[in-house]
Parts: C-alpha cells; structure tokens; sequence
C-alpha cells in the first residue's frame, strides 16, 4: 500500500456505538470491474463523515450501497446494529442531480418523503414549511424546480430529506452542480442547519476544500478497485465563523496532505 | 427598417393567401377544369357543409375515428407502459412495434377487408393500426426517459411499487405520451380518411368517390379542403393541451 496510510484511530472504550458499520464491503459489477474492494468503515453518531477520493473511485457506489439502493457482493451493512436490505426510514439521502419533482412545487417536493409514507396532507405540508424555513426557501413554496436556480433547487433537496427525520443523513456532491460562490454558501448554510439538527452525515465529495471545510472526519478511498486509503480528524470547531475555518492553520495542513496523498491516484 | 426586419415580420398566414390568389388566377383563366376558382370552391365548401350527406359521412368519419383512436389509447399507453418498465416485454415486442411504425400500413387496408368485412369496422382497424405504434413507442420512450435518481429518490424514502409507478413514472411520462397522442391523432386522421377511400362506400370516402366519378370538381375540392381543415384542427387542439404541460420538459 502507500507511505501516507496511517493506521486507523483506535475506538475508544467509552465511546458510543457505530450508527453505521460497514464491514468487508465489495462491490463487483457483472462486467468485471471491481469499484469498492473490501471496505470496513464505522460511522459515529453525530459526526459529519466524508468520503473523498479521485472521481470514478466507487464513493457515491458505497454510499447506494449504505443507502440500500445497491446491493454489494460481499460484506454488510448495519445501521444501529441492523443488517441493511434495502432502503430504511432511519437514512434520508440529498441526491446530486436534486432528483425532484419536475411538475410539483416546492412544497410538494419537500412533502414527498412524508407523501410516500402515507402522511395526512395538512401535517406533511405543516412539517415541509417547516424544513423549507429552515433551509432558507421561504416564499418559494409553490415555485416549480424548473423556475429555481440550482442552489435553491438542492435546498430543497435537502429540506426534503430533513423532513423524514432520519438519523442518517447521507449527501452524494450535493453541491458539484452549484457554481462555486453558491457552494461556499451552501457549504456555510450547512454547517449552521447540522447545529440545530442533529444529524449523522455521511458526505460524498471530490473537493478536499469541501471534505476539510466540513468534516468531523474523513475517509480517503483510492482509485478502483477501491480501498480505504486514509482517515484524517481534521479537528476544527464548527461553529467558528466561517472565514476562520478557512483561514485555520489546522484546515490548511489537512488540505495540503490530503492533496499530496491523492495526487498520487491522478497521472 | 431594413428590409431584414420587414422580412420578420410577415404574418405567418401570408403564404396561404398567395397560394390561394394563384389558385384563383389559374381557375378562373388557366382553362384547366381540374381546377375551379377558389372563391367557387369557398362557396361550395359553405355549402357542402350544410348539407345532409356531408352530416352523415362527418357523423360516420368521427364513430370510426373515435372508437379507433379509443381502442389505440386503451390499448397502446399500457403497453408502451409495460414495455417500459418490463425488460422481457420491450425485448420480444419492440421488433413487431418498429415494424409497424415503419410499414406502409395502407397496403394492409385490403387485406383487413376479407376479414372485417367491407364496412365500418376495417375502418375503425385502420384507424387503430395506424395510430397505435407511435403511442406505444412515444409512451415506452416517456417511461424510460423519467430520471433514474427520481426512480431512486421515490424508492429511498419508501415508495412502494404502486406509488413508484403513479407518482413518479406516469406523471414523469406524461410529456411524452402527450406527443405520442397528438401523432396518433395525426396518423389516426390519415387512417380513417385513408380506410375510407379504399372501402369507398363509407363516409367521406364515399362522397370523394362520388365527385370523382361525376367530375364535380368544385364539390370534390370542397371536400378535400373541409377534411384538410378538421384535421388541423383537431391536431391543433391535442397539441395546444400538449403545450399545456410544456413546464414538465423544463427542468429535466
């Protein structure tokens, strides 16, 4: 393996449980190419987790994986202390492309989780205005995603998978279709929401600024077939303000060593 | 104003006048009798569309249409719907539903008439042959075309199977089978004209064959024109209720 593999930090007697295991998860597809290669991660409750690594590495497979979308060759996943099957109430994902609605409005969109399982109409709606106030959408109610720009559409998409009240809140690049200013926005709304709402996340993204600006902690996968290459505790309070994260000595060393242990997956 | 932007603002209808102007120049002086003056063939039209024997081909031409077009909608949405959604389903029909789409079907129009006799219900099958293969093929494309991830997204936050198809894949498709629908129209228009006129007794069939075979040019013009314009219509209506949801395209 390489240089920059530390070895994993070790479980601490007192602490809490894993929310999510996942042990000895391969992923083959039936034309031979092996994405993920024997991945064991834990995922700790109420820690925000990122799954960083060049594109094409399998993370947003292993996420579907966590999600119950796809089902892996080999190996498990449980969420507290659970065996996955399939998709499950306690895991809400915010999806890359939005994945909403075109023909329904805000409010609908935002309700739909709740509409799928079956609640009244005035509470589901009471519950998505709530989550829509909450992420900033307010008085975009019954605007179509087609009349909302992209960061306004993902808001969505996020007030949509808040209002199942799932432990598990999993993003896949939720912000890579927003332009760059609308992201550093997003990111920054993000952390602020993840203060009030408790939630697990588990994050998938390509940027180490993202993954680092974020993190609780972050797991490095290398290039297909994909292993678990390096965890990283980046350490920085996030409830500083946002122009000090990023101008935090801690951020910048971790940005600078996770590029120079991923530069070396790209030619 | 330059003449770039005289030229932009032609009314779109203009062409129709001169087409129709030349018309009438060469009817009333070209000495060709295949060709009656249009303000004679205008006259005609308002009063062939009174009469009793355009009311009953009129009355005939929509019951074929209509049960045709019914039986393809019936028929073609929920198998372009299976064939979308079931793997097995498109493989062993997609053959048979391109080679309809492509086949010159009025040459099947004789061979229908031995078997469903020389009436009524030939036409109401050639209405339903030709209108069907694009809905099927329209509403297919629509079920296919509706986002993975919504698919996803719906599965996700524990959507059954019944709620995946009605609140997803349906709605998702309706853009698409809107389009499917109003090309059924149109070739189902062609289809119930076209079984018509080979048939020959029905309908306007039976009224073109009439003027044909007296020479009544002005009546058969007439006609021609009355048809061309109800069938415009009609596409004009589906397409305006397919513009109506023109919003869904917006965001995929």
């Amino acid at each position: 393996m390489n240089a920059m593999t530390k070895p994993l930090p070790v479980t601490k007697p007192d602490e809490a449980p894993p929310i999510v295991r996942v042990a000895g998860v391969t992923m083959r597809y039936a034309n031979g190419v092996t994405a993920l290669d024997g991945i064991d991660l834990d995922f700790e409750r109420g820690k925000l987790t990122t799954l960083l690594g060049p594109s094409g590495c399998g993370k947003t497979t292993l996420l579907k994986i966590i999600a119950g979308l796809f089902r892996p060759t080999t190996g498990t996943v449980a969420v507290n202390g659970r065996a996955v099957t399939g998709p499950g109430p306690e895991r809400a994902l915010v999806f890359q492309d939005f994945a909403l609605l075109p023909w329904a409005t805000v409010l609908r969109n935002v309700a739909f989780g709740l509409e799928l399982r079956g609640v009244a109409k005035s509470e589901r709606e009471s519950i998505a205005e709530k989550y829509i106030r909450e992420v900033g959408l307010a008085g975009f109610e019954h605007q179509y995603p087609s009349q909302l720009s992209g960061g306004m559409r993902q808001r969505a998409g996020l007030a949509r998978a808040l209002t199942v009240n799932a432990d598990v809140l999993m993003m896949d690049e939720p912000f890579s279709a927003v332009d760059e200013q609308m992201r550093r926005k997003l990111q920054e709304d993000l952390l602020s929401l993840l203060q009030v709402e408790k939630k697990t996340v588990i994050f998938v993204t390509h940027s180490i600024e993202e993954a680092v600006y974020l993190s609780d902690r972050i797991v490095l996968l290398s290039r297909r077939p994909s292993r678990v290459s390096a965890i990283r505790d980046p350490g920085i309070a996030h409830d500083l303000p946002p122009d000090q994260i990023r101008r935090d000595q801690r951020y910048l060393d971790t940005v600078d060593e996770i590029w120079d242990t991923l530069k070396q997956y790209l030619q | 104003m330059t003449p770039r932007s005289l030229l932009d603002n032609v009314p779109s209808g203009l062409s129709l006048l001169v087409w129709a102007a030349i018309w009438e120049l060469i009817g009333r002086y070209g000495g060709v009798d295949l060709i009656p003056p249009m303000t004679a063939i205008a006259a005609k039209a308002v009063e062939l569309v009174q009469t009793d024997s355009f009311l009953k081909a009129l009355s005939v031409t929509a019951q074929a249409f209509g049960i045709g077009m019914a039986l393809a909608i019936v028929i073609g949405i929920p198998l372009g719907v299976l064939m979308g959604v079931w793997r097995p389903a498109e493989k062993l029909l997609n053959v048979w539903v391109n080679i309809f789409i492509s086949a010159p079907l009025t040459a099947l129009v004789p061979a229908l008439m031995p078997l469903l006799g020389i009436g009524q219900t030939t036409v109401v099958a050639t209405v339903f042959l030709f209108a069907v293969w694009v809905l099927v093929i329209d509403t297919q494309a629509g079920i296919r075309h509706v986002g993975g991830s919504l698919v996803d997204m719906a599965r996700l936050f524990g959507g059954t199977r019944s709620q995946i198809f009605f609140k997803v894949l349906l709605p998702g498709a309706l853009p698409e089978i809107l389009t499917g629908l109003r090309l059924a129209v149109v070739r189902g228009v062609k289809g119930v004209v076209i079984g018509q006129i080979i048939i020959a007794l029905l309908g306007f069939g039976e009224l073109f064959e009439l003027y044909l075979q007296n020479f009544l040019m002005e009546e058969f013009w007439a006609l021609v024109f009355v048809v061309f314009a109800l069938a415009f219509v009609i596409v004009e209506a589906v397409g305006v209720v397919e513009r109506r949801f023109d919003f869904y395209a917006g965001s995929r």
